[in-house]
């Protein structure tokens, strides 16, 4: 295929992914809209009164970009394993296997969609945290490298998750038991600096804590890591999972016998 | 120079990670332009040449060539040239059957306007353009079969795979199909097709293989190999009164009793039937009409694949 051919199945696939999105918007964008407003009410507004400033920032306002990573995470992650195993399920992804498309406009395809949900997801959740608190913005090269970088490592992982998985539960088990442990242990509710020892420690090894530090540094100046390391880590994780996925679907995992 | 094959298979082979062998050592020859049967019965290994083909299994030895393009090491460039309709629904049933269509051309690198224009011809030919904007899943059987072979088309291939492309259809829409099939292989497309109607492959196909046990065991024109045919049977519609229980003997032929009504008569081809109708009639058998049992290639498959002999590859 030339470079002009592999756009077009690119913008095809984006494009198809788009319109799933938007058709199924009461599945895919609404969810994260009730869960966030009920985080901001629950968490900013009524507890988050009682406890006060978390360096130097009222506590709605230190947890809004932890809430906007973790819609981010949980949906770009959620679209690309729904999706692509949805296909692999009802044998359609064979469209795509057997058509010239390289492995990597397929997963080019896959996860700039998924990222495209992503971002969606997080500009809505932003937009309701306006109704809740004013909107900071320190860095916007920082906060929006940060955001794309995570939307794309898990938009990778979601993908390399639905290469494996043969049944529906083996989509919904990495979310429940890894992602939604390790976001909630990610610093989106609190500063690791406010964690005993070894806690604190041990939250190093968790990378969404990296990324959402990342995210809080654009936005509000302060973060828990430095944007060296935390850049360090998402380009890393970025790469591999890349290239896992890229193998993973040339040789075709769980697609080809 | 002679002529680039449509399809040239050299020892194909696969083992599954099982240890089950589908292929052993397959050598196939597809001439440009033809409308070819592969035939062969449930587990002969159809579906798995046809999977290699569309390079959605790995073969484990040998080569395929699409037009003298290695489907194994330049796999983009082979299936830019193909079209497969796969035996399996594999449709997206929640898109509508234009969307799936020029979604398919986009694949290929197609630009949209094509696309469109293209969705149209071929849904409209498969008499589907009414039902271009509704969902998929509320297709019939038959209609989501069309709509595989008009997704299959958009890339204007030039090798047609169809996977029993009329199972489960009725005869109306099994008719219209072989007529779309005729009319783009006239146009060019080589077409080969797997089916289980022998009929299909009788009425349809110039050339034909059949499959079993992982092997070619013949491979020749439908044509030639009906004349390997060297019986023939006749069924016999009889008028009152009813077949006697004993039948007459004619010699070199043997007359079966199917019901009350009919007689079936197996006789060496080109035999004349003056004796037997002699025979009938003095044992006061009346008969009101007289055809060919039909599937003559059904008969020859079974002989083949049953005894399991390798007449030739």
């Amino acid at each position: 295929m030339t470079v002009r051919e592999q756009w077009v199945a690119f913008l095809t696939l984006i494009r198809r992914e788009m319109i799933r999105i938007l058709r199924i918007w009461g599945q895919t964008l609404m969810p994260p809209a009730i869960t966030m407003t009920l985080y901001f009410l629950i968490f900013g507004t009524l507890i988050g009164s009682r406890i006060g400033t978390i360096h130097g920032f009222t506590y709605m306002q230190y947890i809004t970009p932890g809430l906007v990573m973790m819609s981010v995470i949980v949906n770009s992650y959620g679209n690309v394993t729904s999706s692509f195993f949805g296909a692999k399920f009802g044998r359609y992804v064979e469209e795509m296997l057997v058509s010239p498309m390289p492995p990597r406009v397929i997963l080019a395809g896959y996860v700039g969609g998924a990222m495209l949900r992503g971002l969606m997801v997080g500009v809505i959740v932003l937009a309701i945290s306006l109704f809740f608190t004013s909107l900071h913005v320190v860095s916007a090269w920082v906060t929006i490298s940060s955001v794309v970088l995570t939307t794309a490592i898990f938009s990778l992982a979601g993908f390399i998750n639905a290469m494996f998985a043969r049944k529906f539960d083996d989509i919904a088990l990495v979310p429940t038991f890894v992602l939604t442990p390790l976001t909630y242990l990610g610093g989106v509710f609190y500063s690791i600096d406010q964690l005993p020892e070894p806690w604190r420690a041990i939250s190093h090894a968790n990378p969404i804590l990296y990324m959402v530090s990342a995210f809080r540094d654009g936005m509000l100046g302060i973060g828990d890591i430095a944007l060296g390391p935390a850049y360090a880590v998402m380009l890393v994780l970025l790469i591999a999972l890349g290239i896992t996925a890229e193998r993973l679907l040339h040789y075709g995992r769980g697609l080809r016998s | 120079m002679p002529p680039i094959p449509a399809l040239d298979l050299r020892a194909l082979r696969k083992t599954y990670p099982n240890g089950v062998e589908a292929l052993k050592g397959i050598d196939l020859r597809v001439e440009a332009g033809d409308l070819f049967a592969l035939l062969g019965p449930n587990g002969a290994g159809k579906s798995t040449l046809i999977g290699i083909l569309a390079s959605l299994v790995n073969s484990t030895g040998g080569e395929a060539r699409v037009f003298d393009v290695s489907v194994q090491h330049d796999r983009s460039r082979a299936m830019a040239l193909l079209g497969v309709v796969p035996q399996e629904i594999n449709l997206n049933q929640f898109e509508r059957p234009f969307d799936i269509c020029v979604n398919e051309a986009g694949f290929y690198g197609i630009p949209r306007q094509i696309a469109r224009g293209r969705a149209e011809k071929y849904l409209t030919e498969l008499r589907l353009w009414d039902k271009a904007f509704g969902p998929a899943r509320n297709l019939s059987g038959g209609m989501k079969r069309r709509l595989m072979i008009a997704r299959a088309m958009m890339n204007e291939p030039r090798v047609l795979i169809l996977d029993e492309p009329t199972a489960g259809v009725d005869i109306e829409i099994r008719r219209a199909m072989w007529q779309f099939v005729q009319a783009i292989n006239r146009g060019g497309v080589t077409v080969i097709l797997t089916t289980h109607y022998l009929e299909e492959a009788e009425n349809l196909c110039r050339n034909v293989a059949i499959i079993d046990h992982g092997r070619i065991i013949e491979h020749t024109s439908v044509r030639a190999l009906l004349a390997k045919l060297d019986v023939e049977t006749f069924v016999l519609d009889l008028a009152p009164p009813h077949a006697p229980p004993v039948l007459p003997h004619v010699e070199g032929m043997q007359l079966r009793r199917v019901d009350d009504d009919t007689l079936e008569v197996e006789l060496p081809k080109g035999r004349d039937l003056n004796a037997l109708f002699a025979a009938l009639s003095a044992a006061g058998i009346l008969v009101r009409s007289m055809r060919t049992k039909a599937n003559r290639l059904e008969e020859l498959f079974l002989r083949l694949t049953g005894s399991g002999a390798e007449v030739a590859a």
